[in-house]
């Protein structure tokens, strides 16, 4: 098997061994992102030269016999949204073109001191908003197994990387799905832990309620290695909750006979892809024939999730990303031809003896303001920064943001209530395969659904896991997605591992060209 | 038209500094003054993916200022963003409490020594903790329109503290910020530094006027850019004033027009309207999700409480209960902070009498500061050591004008009350030396003994100069009561 075959754990294996140096191993990568990224267009930004060194460095370490850490110089991408000192973070969008933070994520910290190697930044859509990648300001990332269609969203790049071989581990951030929905259609393992598991510090925030950073890799064991590395309290970030993180890799072999496992009744109802019932369903069988019990359980308020995340992420994201004016952070405008303009219009007024106009006109800041955003940001990121800002306004608060936060509450309970009955949820990860680039690109409303099966977790805080579970008839991959409850990440982990163990879907690579 | 046509009805919101090593939300440093923008971290610029986590110190600061507030205490509080724009804001937001402040519902009492105003309870609506923005500076001194922005001052912990609209005249409004802010140096919260910003006093007023058709409320008004006390009580009389001229001549009444914000000129000693920046802001209020909401558990706020120490208002009783002192001499110690009530409470104890100590105090120790510009922790007299001089004076050993000599020889060296004495040479004079002084004095000055005589009892003070001259020991009280004496029987 070639190393783009291999997974992060196997690879970490031939590390320790001296069977492959870190070196060999990121050039190797680099060579398969020169080959293919052209076409898959994951990566951002590629940092061969940075990226070589700090393998060189970790390849030292190994050789005069000094410990190595967990990742033990395993190339490892960024979905750019994550603060990486000196590095631009452009977060998908125009208005972060040229920001360098000055300061590392916490994640990004966690991976440099476990000796992970930082080759590469990844696409998403504008900061993380969207579904399908499509939404980045600089180009769609395209799905490895057919480079027509999308590869899912937000964390499209991140996924896309794994799936095309071009990195064994990635990381990305899934605030309604956008972790698991990437990884379920690219065929590829992804992970988001349960809220307060890994710290958010450095994660430029979209919806800081929701938001949660998690790996991506073949295999769920790839993604219990790395959340090892990643999770843990932090004091930077106070919702980062304060308990111990466990050893996942060792709790993967936890013996799970009479698993109890929720099949979902609302998830298998209209608009759901008659091969991906299949192939889910295909998945439970499996799960019965290694001793799993199937539960029949009801999430009668996931429905409204939808509705309910589309108003609290964008409420949150339209005060987050309020900081992107111009004259902190962010894009500005030119300020002369705004000054210009503005003498123009005054001049005109002024002419007409319009008083009432020129005490109308607005003042240089606040054109500033209007033109750095207006300039800055993309369609979907206005879309949502109006649709939050029009619900938090007086009048409009009390009939959408709180009712949403109670209606949260209630998909929450009915979680509890669920996890009461069972160890684990089962069932798709999205509706359908990939689609084509551009096919829902006038429909907002169709491209928010594909969100339907993966943004309860969000709203509840609990954990999730997408695992490649079939291939379609038109060559596409299909995810299995499994729910545990918050923190609960051990036998999440155990039970997506058992059923790889048993399957090997996650083993299937696409056919680049 | 009189005074009493219409009643002024105030209410103010003060925004203190605490005084915590670091910011709210931040390790960064509070200190006033350093050069812009470094004192500054990811946190408090509002960095992309910074997040927040709250000073425990500054909460038990602000916890500490309510409880002395006589505030309820909410037993579960939690953060909320106010979204603005503008450019001393860098996430676009401030931190702070909206629906949910940690303290509400307390009062706090004011009075006047002098009896101007009736004692009386000022209720408290809210008080509640926020970060601070930071600085803009226009830099116009060019000719550009160039503003600069230091956010030093962001996230700098701030308690505003809402007054219900209880005072009725700028005298009470002096009056209850004068308080406010003793109290606020006796629990160690703030430096309450008008000029550096740690205390900004806003004021909300409007007028209650009688009419036959009954009383008519005026538009209130909120007046700012009040640097001290003495502006704010002027600014409201002034708006007072002004209020009703603009009610004379318009009706209009509250409810008429939106609120309206002026600001104070110092110099020319008006208020101006300012510039409306919305017609009304939505400051679209929302849970801070970034900080987890904070439980203050009963064990918390009894702790806090039993450590509060004794309060101004506790301290003028207890002066005045103990030593016999006047409310006006007890406002008068308590008004110099804690340290300078220590000092009196050790002068008085060991001198054996309070009201001496506070003459002694209030006349000579707090003239002495003055003069020297120094603090009383610095003032090299300790209370124990100048006890022993007003010792001397009780038991009448010393006359009080040569008692002020030894006070200044034992304020510039570490010499005991009977050191100085001894090298001042003053020692008692004799009762029998003192008829033989008053004798010669007499028999020398026949025009003031017939004065004596023919009732002008004063004209004996003349012979107290000459008797110094001959003795300076000499107590001038008994001896005037000698000459008297004498006098009459020549
Ligand atoms: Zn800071």
């Amino acid at each position: 098997m070639s190393v783009h075959e291999l997974s992060a754990s196997e690879l970490i294996a031939q590390l320790n061994a001296g069977e492959i140096t870190s070196t060999e191993l990121t050039r190797a990568c680099l060579d398969r992102i020169e080959r293919y990224d052209d076409r898959v267009q994951a990566f951002l930004q590629v940092g061969a030269e940075s990226a070589l060194e700090q393998a060189q460095a970790i390849d030292q370490k190994r050789k005069q016999k000094q410990p190595v850490g967990p990742l033990a110089g395993l190339p490892v991408g960024i979905k750019d949204l994550l603060c990486t000192q000196g590095v631009v973070t452009t977060c998908g969008s125009k208005m972060l073109e040229h920001f360098r933070p000055p300061y590392d994520a916490t994640v990004i910290a966690r991976l440099k001191q476990a000796d992970a190697v930082l080759l590469g930044r990844l696409n998403l859509d504008e900061f993380a908003m969207g579904g399908s990648c499509e939404n980045s300001a600089y180009f769609p990332t395209r799905n490895p197994w057919d480079l027509e269609r999308i590869p899912g969203g937000s964390s499209g790049g991140s996924a896309a990387a794994v799936a095309a071989g071009m990195l064994p581990l990635t990381l990305g951030t899934d605030t309604g799905g956008s972790i698991r929905l990437p990884a379920g259609l690219c065929g590829v393992t992804g992970l988001k832990p349960s809220y307060g598991r890994v710290s958010r510090y450095g994660l430029v925030a979209f919806a800081s309620s929701l938001d949660q950073i998690g790996p991506f890799g073949q295999t769920a064991e790839d993604c219990a290695l790395a959340l090892e590395v990643i999770a843990g309290h932090d004091p930077h970030d106070s919702t980062s909750v304060a308990q111990p993180v466990p050893a996942y890799r060792a709790a993967l072999r936890q013996p799970l006979e009479g698993l109890r496992l929720g099949i979902v009744r609302e998830h298998f109802g209209e608009g759901l892809d008659a091969e991906v019932e299949k192939a889910v369903r295909e998945a439970l069988r499996v799960y019965e024939s290694l001793g799993a019990k199937l539960v029949d359980i009801s999430l009668p308020h996931a429905k409204y999730g939808v509705a309910v995340y589309y108003l609290i992420a964008p409420c949150e994201a339209s005060s987050n990303l309020a900081r992107y004016d111009g004259a902190h952070y962010g894009h500005r405008t030119d300020e002369k031809a705004m000054h210009k303009q503005l003498a123009e219009e005054r001049a005109v007024l002024q002419a007409a003896g319009n008083e009432r106009g020129l005490g109308q006109l607005d003042s240089a800041l606040v054109r500033m303001y209007r033109a750095s955003r207006a300039e800055g940001f993309g369609a979907e990121v206005k879309r949502r920064i109006m649709l939050g800002t029009y619900a938090l306004s007086a009048g409009y608060y009390d009939a959408y943001y709180l009712k949403a936060l109670r209606v949260r509450r209630l998909i929450r309970q009915d979680f509890d209530e669920a996890f009461r009955q069972v160890d684990l949820i089962a069932g798709p990860v999205s509706a359908a395969p990939a689609f084509r680039i551009g096919e829902k690109a006038d429909d907002p409303l169709s491209m928010y659904l594909v969100d339907l099966y993966t943004v309860s977790a969000n709203l509840a805080g609990i954990a999730g896991i997408s695992v490649p579970c079939g291939i379609s008839q038109s060559g596409l991959p299909i995810g299995l997605q499994l729910q545990a409850p918050a923190f609960g990440e051990e036998k999440l982990l155990a039970g997506a591992h058992l059923y790889q163990q048993a399957t090997d879907w996650h083993r299937r690579r696409p056919q680049l060209p | 038209m009189s005074e009493t046509s219409y009643d002024i009805v105030i209410g103010l919101e003060i925004h203190v500094q605490l005084l915590t090593a670091s910011k709210l939300f931040c390790g960064c440093s509070t200190k006033f003054g350093a050069p812009p923008n470094t004192q500054t971290c990811p946190v408090c610029t509002g960095m992309p993916g910074s997040l927040p986590v709250m000073n425990r110190r500054a909460f038990e600061l602000g916890l500490r200022t309510a409880l002395a507030l006589n505030c309820q205490i909410a037993p579960f509080t939690k953060w909320d963003r106010k979204n603005y724009y503008y450019p001393d804001l860098p996430k676009g937001y401030q931190i702070s409490q909206f629906d949910l402040p940690f303290s509400s519902e307390g009062w706090l009492e004011i009075s006047d020594p002098k009896g101007k105003i009736e004692p009386r309870r000022i209720g408290i609506i809210r008080a509640h903790l926020e970060e601070d923005a930071g600085k803009s500076m226009h830099d116009e001194a060019a000719g550009q329109a160039d503003s600069r922005i230091d956010l030093n001052r962001t996230g700098t912990p701030l308690l505003e503290i809402v007054s219900k609209p209880d005072m009725r005249s700028p005298a009470e409004a002096k009056a209850f910020l004068t308080e406010l802010k003793l109290l606020l140096t006796y629990l160690e919260v703030s430096d309450c530094n008008m000029q550096e910003g740690s205390l900004r006093v806003d004021a909300n007023v409007n007028l209650h006027i009688p009419t036959p058709d009954g009383k008519i409320a005026t538009p209130i008004v909120e007046i700012k850019n009040m640097n001290s006390f003495r502006a704010v009580e002027r600014a409201l009389t002034y708006e007072a004033a002004r209020q009703y001229e603009v009610w004379q001549e318009t009706g209009q009444k509250i409810g008429d027009i939106p609120k309206q914000t002026r600001g104070w000129d110092d110099v020319a000693n008006i208020t101006r309207g300012q510039r409306h920046k919305e017609e009304s802001s939505d400051y679209r209020y929302f849970p801070d999700p970034d900080l987890v909401p904070v439980t203050v558990t009963e064990a918390t706020v009894a702790d806090a409480r039993a450590a509060l120490g004794e309060l101004p208002a506790a301290l003028r009783t207890r002066l005045e209960a103990t030593f016999g002192l006047t409310p006006y001499d007890s406002d008068v110690i308590v008004n110099q902070g804690k340290r300078g009530v220590e000092y009196f409470l050790e002068l008085a104890t060991h001198s054996g009498d309070g009201k001496l100590a506070s003459n002694w105090f209030q006349q000579d120790v707090l003239r002495t500061l003055t003069e020297q510009k120094i603090e009383i922790d610095q003032f090299g007299l300790r209370p124990e050591r100048l006890a022993g001089l007003l010792q001397k004076v009780r038991g009448k050993e010393i006359d009080t004008s040569r008692a002020r000599e030894v006070f200044a020889a034992m304020a510039t060296s570490q010499k005991s009350a009977a050191e100085v004495m001894a090298e001042l040479g003053i020692v008692q004079v004799d009762e029998s030396q003192l008829v033989e002084l008053c004798r010669e004095l007499l028999a020398a000055n026949p025009k003031i003994v017939a004065d004596i005589k023919e009732g002008r009892g004063k004209a004996a003070g003349a012979l107290i100069g000459q008797a110094k001259k001959k003795n300076p020991n000499v107590n001038p009280g008994r001896l005037m009561e000698i000459c008297l004496e004498l006098a009459q029987g020549m």
